[in-house]
Formats: structure tokens, sequence, C-alpha cells
């Protein structure tokens, strides 16, 4: 199975939504690798500069409710071209969780008190992720490990490198 | 112990149960657009895939960017039209035929009560006006949709809103669920089903329930859903009609699919609508949202009537019904876009398009148009417009731009004053 982890990039808002994450107008593309440019363009988040903001990262951590809107894959698609294969909040629109274990990658939903302690590293944090003993190990100002939860259907879709070889193995 | 309406629909679809949360569903209908379905064709043709589980359960239409606007939207529907001709899919609507989904796959009667539903495209809770399961996915799902006819679903968990009183003159089915969503938050209803009743419910029209059911995804909810009774079936009558003896017995054979009086619910809430007054948004969230009176006087440089929420024929009635004999303000310009071909010629023959020329607005094929700012009515930096859509979020119809939610009376209004108006005014 493929690694999960990597520098952590922090949206601190609740309610970051699909066309924050990928505008509309870009849906137009016909190719996945051609929404790279534009990942979280229309963020509305104070200082955010995506081009810059996003280099070297492989994880978001943000609040509660991310990733609602729009049903568009567009939005897991683009963090995958940009080597962002896990998202860890408080809680996630139903569609885009949905969306990113459909596509092989991790929605990791914590308690708030867990996604303030990974807040309070600073800056540089570097997260990994244990599928097995289900563990976020967080390095920043300290080290700590958070236990989380992972649905036994989600976690087979993970290991199955998602959906489509899940359902066409088994349906 | 009994069961809701989600819950006998889920178990008469139940294909596997891989754990207790998760099932795996029959789909009885697999929705497709020219946005979300062409990279599931081209992917599927990659793997060597390029099948359906189906053809006469795949409906498909053109309708977010039409007529095409440049070489890649040309290329989307191209990819999406060789498909269904290729696959001899019978129900594909191109130019000329096309309408925005959600309001023309309910007029061609292609949603039944007890009916599972997806589509890639997130209001497709509409659909559960009908009394049906109806839920928007993602790319992969709907390439699973097409390819094997399933889809995968948490076990239902559903949230009753009884709905009670009256609603008064100048107040909508629109604000009805901008008040719902601005009580459970955008993300109140997040994995569960909201189950629209009460006796508010059965008196809309299956126009309003749509309305009503459409925006269940800006509080989170999987899909909305109202029961289905004899609106239902009259609605679906000319579809239905070699089925069933009378709208009786249709009426009598939905009735098996209504929630059980010991049913359970995660959440139940009752609102008296009564005294509930037009809503409108502020912001960049669909929870924000304040009584007309309190947002009147902002000023619009745009008004929008259409989109699957608000461009059928009885929202169109409603917006000439202020507009009639009068003219837009000269600080607005008014675009309509009629939801579907039929909703267009009904309103030519009723005298509305007439109506809204003459006061002033633009009127626009059927397409989904304004609402995401992928093809026209698209603001500039710093524009506002009053929106018969969903979705206010930052940059939605046009960078910079600013959209509030209303419904169609509102918007209308707004149109004719120039900045947001309370509609009882002009009544």
């Amino acid at each position: 199975m493929k690694e999960f982890g990597g520098k952590a990039l922090f949206l601190d808002r609740n309610d970051i939504n699909t066309d924050e994450i990928i505008p509309a107008k870009y849906l137009t593309e016909n190719t996945k690798l051609a929404l790279q440019p534009y990942i979280l363009e229309d963020l509305k988040l104070g200082g955010f500069n995506p081009r810059k903001d996003i280099e070297g990262k492989g994880v978001i951590v943000t609040r509660a409710n991310f990733g609602c809107g729009s049903s568009r894959e567009h939005a897991v698609w683009v963090f995958e071209v940009n080597d962002i294969n896990v998202v860890i909040a408080e809680s996630f629109a139903r569609i885009f969780r949905q969306n990113m274990y459909n596509c092989g990658m991790l929605a990791i939903e914590l308690p708030k008190k867990d996604i303030e302690t990974i807040f309070s590293l600073g800056d540089a944090v570097t997260i990994s992720v244990d599928l097995t003993g289900c563990t976020i190990t967080a390095q920043g100002d300290k080290k700590v490990a958070i236990l989380f939860k992972l649905n036994e259907f989600d976690k087979k879709l993970v290991e199955a490198g998602g959906w489509l070889a899940y359902a066409d193995k088994n349906y | 112990m009994g069961k809701t309406i989600a819950e006998k629909i889920f178990a008469a679809h139940l294909r596997d149960t891989p754990t207790p949360e998760n099932v795996i569903l029959d789909i009885d209908v697999v929705m497709c657009h020219e946005i979300t379905t062409p990279i599931a064709i081209t992917d599927l043709e990659a793997r060597g895939m390029d099948r359906v589980f189906d053809t006469t359960k795949i409906k498909a239409v053109i309708d977010h960017v039409t007529p095409a606007k440049d070489s890649k939207t040309a290329m989307q529907g191209k990819i999406i039209r060789d498909w269904a001709r290729r696959h001899k899919i019978q129900d594909f609507f191109d130019i000329g035929a096309n309408g925005v989904c959600h309001a023309l796959f309910p007029e061609k009667g292609f949603v039944r009560p007890g009916y599972t539903v997806i589509m890639g495209d997130s209001h497709t809770c509409t659909h559960g006006a009908f009394g049906a399961f109806a839920a928007g996915v993602g790319t992969t799902d709907l390439e699973v949709g097409i390819l094997k006819g399933v889809c995968s679903f948490r076990t239902p968990e559903t949230m009753k809103i009884t709905i009670t009183g009256a609603l008064q003159d100048g107040v909508s089915a629109k604000d009805v669920i901008l008040f719902i969503i601005k009580k459970l938050t955008v993300n109140g209803a997040t994995d569960k089903i909201m189950e629209f009743s009460g006796p508010v419910v059965e008196a809309m029209s299956m126009e309003a329930r749509m309305t009503l059911c459409n925006m269940a995804i800006e509080a989170g909810g999987t899909c909305g859903i109202c029961l289905p009774d004899r609106v239902t079936a009259k609605y679906l009558w000319p579809f239905i009609k070699d089925q069933y003896e009378s709208i009786d017995l249709a009426v009598e054979d939905f009735f098996q699919w209504h929630s059980d009086p010991d049913a359970t619910y995660v959440q139940e809430m009752t609102l008296d609508v009564s005294t509930l007054v037009p809503q409108v948004t502020f912001g960049y969230k669909p929870d924000e949202v304040k009584d007309v009176t309190e947002m009147e006087g902002t000023p619009v440089d745009q008004v929008y009537i259409g989109s699957c929420t608000n461009g059928r024929i009885e929202d169109l009635r409603s917006a000439a019904r202020i507009l009639k004999g009068k003219k837009i303000a000269a600080n607005v310009r008014g675009i309509l876009s009629p939801a579907t071909p039929k909703v267009y010629s009904q309103a030519l023959e009723e005298g509305l398009i007439a109506i809204f020329m003459e006061a002033g607005f633009c009127v626009t094929n059927p397409t989904c148009g304004a609402c995401l700012g992928m093809s026209n009515g698209v603001l500039a930096d710093g524009e506002i417009c009053a929106s018969t859509t969903n979705r206010n979020f930052n940059g939605r119809m046009g960078k910079g731009g600013i959209v509030h939610l209303m419904s169609p009376l509102t918007a209308a209004a707004t149109a004719v004053q120039g900045h947001i108006t309370d509609p009882r005014k002009l009544l």
C-alpha cells in the first residue's frame, strides 16, 4: 500500500467548499493534471497564497465540514496531482469524503481537541499515517501520536486502490 | 420496528452489506451531464471498461454549458454525445431538447417513488421530491454506477422536518428551505436524509417540493425526501397511466413507501411557517440567511432567475406576477433562463416571456447558465447578483462577485426596485 503523509498545510477555517478548492470555471478541463495550477485558487482565508503555501506539502489539516458544496471529484484530483493524499479535519461533507476514499486517498476525521493539538505544533509540522495501527504521528515543535477511527469499508477501498477496482472485483 | 421511507428504499435495493455501517445499493437511474461524466467515460475507456450496465437506466444531458462556449466545452459535449450514441442510450438530451438536468429529468417521468437515483451532481437530492432516494456523487461513483449499476452509502439516518402552519402570500418553498438551512447550518444534516412532511409540504406542488429538496445538500444532507402522494401521482400520471388503473390506485401503491408511524429518526424538528417572511442570504455560505426586511436596500447589478432550484414554470409565473406591466431598474441587468424547453414553450404560451422581455429581461436558452459562473451571466469583480439559485459561495458566479440567494418573487421585486426588496410590497 502507498505511503500516506508529508508536510502539513494548515487551513484554519470551517466550511471550506469545493468551489474554493477548485473553481467551476476549471471543470472544463478533461484531464486531472490540467487542474494542478488552480488548487485552492478562490480560498477565502486571510494571507493565504495558494502557489507559495502549497509547495512541498503532502497533508492538509483543517477544521469542520471540509469539502462542502458540489460533488466535483476535481476537488480530490486537484490535491492528488499536487501530491496531497491526506486531509485531516474535524468533519467532512459526505460526497467529498466518499470521493477521497473512492480514489484511494484518506479523509481522516479527528475530534476537535486533536485538531487543536496538531494546530498547536507550530508552522512546520510533518505528519505520517500508519493505517494498520490507525495512528497519526505529527512532528512539529514536539512529537505527538493520535489514534483515529477508520471505517472498515473505507479501509478496504484504500487497500484496493479505490472504489472502481473494489467494485469491479466484487460486483 | 418501523422503517423510514429511506430505510424502505434501501431495503428494497440492498445488494451487499460490506460492514454494518455500509451498504451497496442497486441503482434504478444513473443520470449524467457533460461536466462530470466525460472524465468518467475517458477513464473507463482507458481501462478497457467502456461498458454500461443498462442503457435504459442511464439518462444523459448536456446542460451546464450549452451551446458550447469554447473548444474545451465543445469537447466535453462531444465526449458525452459520442458515448451516448455508441451505447445507444435513448434518453440523451442534446441542444434543442436539453435543459437543466434536475428540471428536465423529472419532466420526462424518469423518477418514481421508491427509486434509487445517483448523478455526478450535488443537487441530485432534488429528485427526493418524488419519494425517491436520490444522491449526488463524484465521478468514481458515477463510473461504477455506469458500469455496474451499484453505489455505496452509509446506513441511512433520517432527520424528520415537519412543516406546519400556512405560508403567507409572497413566501414560497425557497424561503422555507433557506430558513431551514439557517436553522440547521451548512453541516447540520451531513450524512443524514432530510424527510420533509406536514401540511405545508402536502399542500406544495411538485415544483415547490423540488425546490425544497434541491437545497438539502446546502445543509449537508444526503437527500431531501417527500412522501409520495396524490400530488406526486398526478404529476407522474402521463408516465404511469398504463401501470395503474386509476390515480387512486397509484396513490395507494405509493403508500407502501411512507415512513411507518413508529419509525426511528435521529432528529425531529417542527417548524410553523405561518409568520415566515421572505428570506435572503448574505455572505458566502447558504446558512447566512436573514429576513428580507433586514436586507432591503442592498443594491444589485444583476438579477438571475433560473437553475435547478427555481427555473420551473411556477417560478416564472410568480416572478411574472411582480414584473407584469413594470420595467426593471436602469442599474440592473435581468437574466431569465427557463430550466427546460417545456418550461420555455409553456412560458411563451402563457405570455410570461413577453412580460419578462417587456420588463427588460434578457431570456437565454435552457441551461445552468449563471448559477455556477461557467457559461453566461458571469459577474465582474465586486458586482452583486440577486439570484434564485442555490449557492452563494465566494467566486461562484465569477471571481470577486457576490450572490444573494432568494425566491423568484423576491428576485423580481429586487429587479424592479434595483435593490433588495420585500416582494410583499409589490403584490
